[in-house]
């Protein structure tokens, strides 16, 4: 909302500097986004009020005038253009040098006299976007009518407007009286009221029109009025430039009386021609379904049976709180007028609005929640305005049907409370003073209790916390100090799930991978180049509604499609290695349930790997490096991960394995599909891996398996063994690790895998080096020797294996 | 005796001359076999050569012998290490290489700057007595809104404009991407059946939002929530100031302003001081010339909220706030655009 600090300070005094009422105003009240300054560069030696006594044609141009213009110290005459200019006007006038905005283009300018058209001129009269005030070119400003002639005009139309973000619950503050009341709150000033007098001097309203109610849910409070004698035209000037400063267009002076109403008191407020209003009869009821109205911007709408709306006798003129109708405007012959102020259920309208996308000064206001009280102040403040400005005969008698009345909101605030909320005492006088400036009637009952009375224009505050903040953001929330908490702490909550999440991380960091986080939603066409076909939920992904744009439609149900898109666009950027991972979820849809969100550790790598230099590189990273981290990370953990070959939609078949922890797989690595790496924009060969976090938290032990290192020394020897090329050499080296005897255990590690001359056709040589240990005393040769040959002796049985010779 | 004596020391002269000689490893191992070999060494013989001389000359000439061994002894072993520091030394000095040459390029992991920095606020608030606990990112609107005081057809909806999931239950749509992380304030409370609450909950949220260089629709934030009998704004603000500290340094200071939030009473805002420009400029992006940066909201959870927890409003109090962390990241490393967190642009992350 803008606030013009001239306007403000109609109802209340404002003495401090710009900069420290916007602080005060943004520390207690409101957030002030900014502010502007108008007539902040008018030289008040130049630029200044003057006035129009004399117009005359151009001797040698038809569209130019010559102006006899009095500037308070002498006459003089000017050439002007503007089609407005008339005898009597009060304007404002530039001499030579002034600092001011070019009418054409809007450039900052510096005004230079010359002949024009053969005529000298002494000076300029200025239109509104030379002064910098608004766009209006047309024709000239016109100053209200007594203007003092002569006076600098930064003097009369000088201002600063205040840019303020109020809040959704504070519809109060979005009139001016309500605001200025939090000003004086703040400032210790005095709020003053604007005049809600007037003189009914027109017959009784009861015989012009009829009010009735048929919907009291959705219209607590209908009052209306009528103005008659009335002639339309423009409004006041000093009317017109409060309305153009708050951002609004003036159009007539009825109009204009009930949007200055409303910016001054934040009741919205809707004039009608009487004479178009069909029976003299208003009703407020639910619209039928599928009944029609043309509302005053020209478009025709719909209404559905829980849409409130204004009706005469026979039918719709409204959309109330919303727009009225284009068929009961007011409009150039418009000679009475019924005025109507009302109070909405502040949500009906809020609906209303929100279906027929129309949103409106009005409807801005009602849906923030307006007192009622507020309907009857509003309409006295405008009959003031019609009879003052308009010179309107004020019907006897206003209209109020009021089903919602409401008994004032009483609240016991219990002393102690504010100290248990806010952490402070705050002294009795304080309490009184600030509620009693906002407009709450207070009573203290000692020894510490207050019994407040909420204003009517405070729906907001409904309980003795709302009370607090009343006193906390005006008392002030410097004057708390920072302490600690208290108390004892809460219980420790296990959460092994995200512990092992932020320990993956870690380790994927400690072995050379970078994090990224993907958004995680994308497309249902990227999630099935990653999901299997017949994996039902994966390839169903939830959608959304409303995504901000579509690529980012679906809740992702797999991490690889955004894990490729990085490598590719990482790629484009860079060659050499790429060693990428996210954590994210999963979120697999659930019928009739919010879906669930499965985390997975998803990592991606490629390219050469380091080499000697940071340009070209070594060796292509492979599939056996994704398993490597893998096999890392899970020996980190204490576990050892059992691989067997799998089959997985993405992934090259023959160059993807799936692991397990105990029982339960936890996880797959391969090398991604050329197909599917090329959907991608990827050509070169690149690996992946996932580790299921929530898998692999059930297999995790709670602790790392420890073992007090052994006294005894281990022997070291190798054995090579041939076996069959199809046996697995994972499983050859799973039994050399498990070999056990007589006390000694062994340790097994494969240190070669070779085919060719030497080997028979169809088989592989596997070479394994063991360390033979035991727990009680140092091993013979001999002693592991035996083992060894044990060992061997069971290799043969299992898979054939036979010593290499 | 003076003849043997003087022979002796002509020999050891000898054999010094020859180990001065010797310039390499080989040279000296055959300088050891002839002088102090086993079996033939010149030395060795003499030793053995004891048996013919003069039964009371022996002791002398034994003595003699061995001390000329173990001469010889020394100063082998002192050659060879002069040996060896001259070799080193040649080797620093003829084989030295260019320093200069780029190192071996190294895998080397980072994390996400908005994991460092989610980490790195959670650690604040652990070290404050905080637990960590998290909730769905795919969220009912009750949780979502209602239960947080934001009732459909209220304008406070406005604050958050909703991503919603495409699902109808019951004809309705109810299920939507979490706006924020306040749904947790009620899962947190609803699991826990007496207070105390201390609990900070990070996650992801969501907003229908065009992007520009401050706007993003996917946001990271963290819940915190404390309910406890005695809990009180001056301790949401002590909470909230060393959290600043731990993050922004420890000269910070920061103010509350007046806001609202319908699931807190009072509301507020927090600001810090400007550490970029400290307070006086007036063309600071950072700032806007206005000395605070608003980097949170806060205040004290609503007492509705407290007794839909079955907690009793009366005696029990409790706070509520909710960080931006890709806010704080932007602002303690300077960042200037948050489109570049999730285009996972390397030239970017890697300066993390
Ligand atoms: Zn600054």
């Amino acid at each position: 909302m803008k606030i013009s600090l001239n306007w403000l300070r109609e109802y209340v005094d404002v003495r401090l500097p710009i900069e420290e009422l916007a602080r005060r105003i943004t520390d207690a009240v409101a957030e002030v986004e900014g502010w502007r300054t108008i007539g902040e560069m008018w030289d008040p030696a130049l630029v200044r009020v003057a006035k129009v006594v004399a117009v005359d044609p151009h001797p040698n141009a038809d569209r130019l005038r010559l102006a006899t213009v009095d500037t308070g110290e002498r006459t003089v005459q000017v050439v002007c253009g503007a089609p407005n200019l008339a005898v009597g006007q009060t304007v404002a006038f530039a001499s030579e040098g002034a600092r001011l905005f070019d009418g054409h283009t809007g450039e900052p300018t510096r005004l230079k006299l010359r002949p024009i058209r053969g005529v000298e001129s002494a000076g300029m009269v200025l239109s509104e976007r030379e002064l910098g005030l608004s766009d209006e070119h047309e024709g000239i400003l016109v100053l209200p009518e007594g203007t003092p002639v002569g006076v600098p005009l930064a003097d009369v139309l000088g201002d600063v407007i205040l840019e303020v973000s109020t809040w959704a619950n504070r519809a109060d503050l979005l009139g001016m009286v309500g605001f200025a009341r939090e000003v004086a709150a703040l400032t210790g000033g005095v709020l003053r009221e604007p005049s809600r007098e007037f003189t009914a001097s027109g017959p009784a309203v009861d015989g012009l029109v009829s009010v009735s109610i048929e919907a009291p849910d959705l219209c607590r409070r209908f009052t209306a009025s009528v103005i008659e004698g009335i002639t339309i035209g423009p409004s006041p000037a000093w009317m017109q430039e409060r309305l153009r400063k708050a951002g609004m267009r003036p159009i007539n002076n009825v109009v204009d009386i009930t949007n200055y109403v409303m910016l001054e008191t934040g009741q919205p407020l809707h004039a009608f021609d009487y004479d178009l209003v069909r029976g003299k009869r208003i009703v407020a009821r639910r619209a039928r379904p599928g009944e029609r109205l043309v509302t005053l911007d020209g478009v025709e709408r719909e209404f559905d049976g829980e849409m409130l709306l204004i009706c005469d006798g026979e039918g719709p003129v409204g959309v109330a709180g919303v727009m009225g109708g284009g068929n009961s405007e007011v409009n150039d012959g418009t000679t009475r007028v019924l005025l109507e102020v009302a109070n909405f259920r502040a949500g009906s309208i809020r609906r209303t609005s929100t279906l027929l996308k129309l949103r409106t000064e009005a409807s801005l206001r009602f849906e923030k929640g307006l007192g009622p009280e507020m309907a009857m102040y509003a309409q006295q403040r405008a009959l003031h305005l019609f009879e003052t400005v308009c010179g309107g005969r004020i019907a006897s008698g206003i209209v109020d049907v009021y089903p919602g009345k409401e008994p004032p909101r009483t609240i016991v605030l219990e002393a102690a409370r504010i100290a248990q909320v806010l952490g402070i005492e705050v002294p009795v006088e304080d309490v009184r003073r600030i509620l009693g400036d906002l407009g709450f009637i207070v009573h203290h009952v000692p020894p510490a209790k207050y019994s407040v009375q909420v204003p009517s224009w405070r729906p907001d505050v409904e309980i003795p916390d709302d009370l607090v903040e009343e006193i906390g953001r005006i008392y002030g929330y410097d004057r708390l100090p920072a302490t600690m908490l208290r108390g004892t702490l809460p219980a420790p909550e296990a959460n092994p799930v995200m512990s092992l999440r932020e320990r993956l991380r870690d380790l994927a960091v400690a072995l050379g991978f970078q994090e990224v986080i993907n958004y995680t939603l994308t497309t249902r066409e990227k999630l099935a180049l990653v999901t299997d076909p017949l994996d039902t939920v994966r390839r169903n992904p939830l959608g959304v509604v409303n995504p901000v744009a579509a690529q980012h439609a679906y809740l992702r149900t797999s991490l690889r499609a955004s894990a490729l898109e990085s490598y590719a666009a990482n790629r484009r950027q860079a060659e050499g290695p790429l060693r990428l991972f996210e954590i994210g979820f999963e979120y697999l849809p659930v019928e009739g349930d919010l879906p669930i969100e499965r985390p997975v550790l998803c990592a991606v790598l490629g390219g050469s790997r380091e080499g000697r230099w940071h340009v070209g590189g070594g060796e292509a990273l492979d599939f056996f490096d994704a398993k490597g981290a893998v096999e890392a990370m899970l020996g980190a953990l204490g576990v050892r991960g059992t691989f067997t070959a799998a089959e997985e939609h993405g992934l090259l078949p023959g160059h993807t394995a799936k692991f397990g922890v105990g029982s339960e797989m936890a996880g797959i690595v391969g090398q991604v599909h050329p197909e599917t790496a090329a959907a991608f924009d990827i050509e070169e060969p690149v690996f992946l891996f996932e580790v299921w976090v929530e898998d692999l938290v059930r297999h995790l032990p709670e602790r790392p398996p420890y073992q007090a290192l052994s006294r005894y020394p281990a022997v070291r020897m190798d054995l090579a063994v041939v076996v069959d090329a199809s046996v697995p050499a994972g499983a050859v080296l799973e039994l050399a690790r498990s070999h056990r005897s007589q006390g000694v255990t062994t340790r097994a590690e494969l240190f070669d895998e070779y085919r060719g001359p030497g080997v028979p056709e169809g088989k592989k040589s596997l070479a394994l080096r063991l360390w033979f240990r035991a727990d009680d005393r140092t091993l013979t040769d001999e002693e592991a020797l035996k083992v060894r040959q044990g060992l061997l002796a069971r290799l043969g049985r299992e898979f054939g294996a036979e010593l290499r010779g | 005796m003076t003849t043997e004596t003087g022979s002796l020391a002509r020999l050891e002269a000898e054999a010094l001359a020859a180990l001065e000689a010797a310039a390499d490893d080989a040279a000296l191992d055959r300088w050891r076999a002839e002088w102090l070999g086993r079996q033939d060494g010149r030395v060795t013989v003499l030793l053995r050569g004891i048996r013919e001389v003069a039964p009371e000359e022996r002791a002398a000439y034994g003595a003699a012998v061995n001390a000329l061994k173990q001469t010889l002894e020394e100063r082998l072993e002192e050659r060879r290490q002069a040996l060896k520091r001259a070799e080193l030394e040649r080797l620093a000095r003829e084989g030295a290489i260019d320093v200069t040459l780029p190192g071996r390029p190294q895998p080397l992991g980072r994390l996400h700057p908005i994991t460092r920095t989610l980490r790195d606020c959670l650690d604040a608030f652990r070290a404050m007595g905080f637990r960590v606990a998290e909730g769905p990112e795919v969220e009912w609107d009750r949780y979502n809104f209602d239960a947080a005081r934001i009732p459909e057809d209220h304008p406070a909806r406005d604050m958050w404009d909703t991503i919603w999931v495409n699902t109808l239950i019951d004809g309705k749509r109810r299920m939507l991407l979490r706006t924020h992380t306040t749904p947790n304030q009620i899962r947190v409370m609803e699991r826990t059946p007496q207070p105390p609450v201390r609990v900070v909950v990070p996650g992801k949220c969501y907003r229908q939002e065009a992007t520009d260089a401050t706007h993003e629709w996917m946001l990271t934030q963290i819940e915190g929530l404390a309910v406890d009998e005695g809990v009180r704004m001056s301790d949401l603000k002590g909470v909230l100031y060393e959290w600043a500290r731990a993050m922004f340094g420890t000269d910070r200071r920061i103010i509350f302003h007046h806001s609202y939030f319908p699931f807190v009473e009072p509301g507020v805002e927090m600001a810090i001081d400007c550490f970029i420009c400290r307070g006086d400029g007036r063309q600071c992006h950072t700032c806007h010339g206005t000395g605070w940066i608003e980097i949170l909201g806060a205040g004290m959870v609503h007492p509705e909220i407290i007794d839909n927890a079955g907690y009793d409003s009366s005696r029990v109090t409790g706070f509520a706030f909710g960080i931006g962390v890709e806010r704080v990241a932007m602002l303690r490393w300077g960042i200037e655009d948050i489109r570049h967190f999730y285009s996972n642009d390397l030239r970017f992350l890697g300066q993390f």
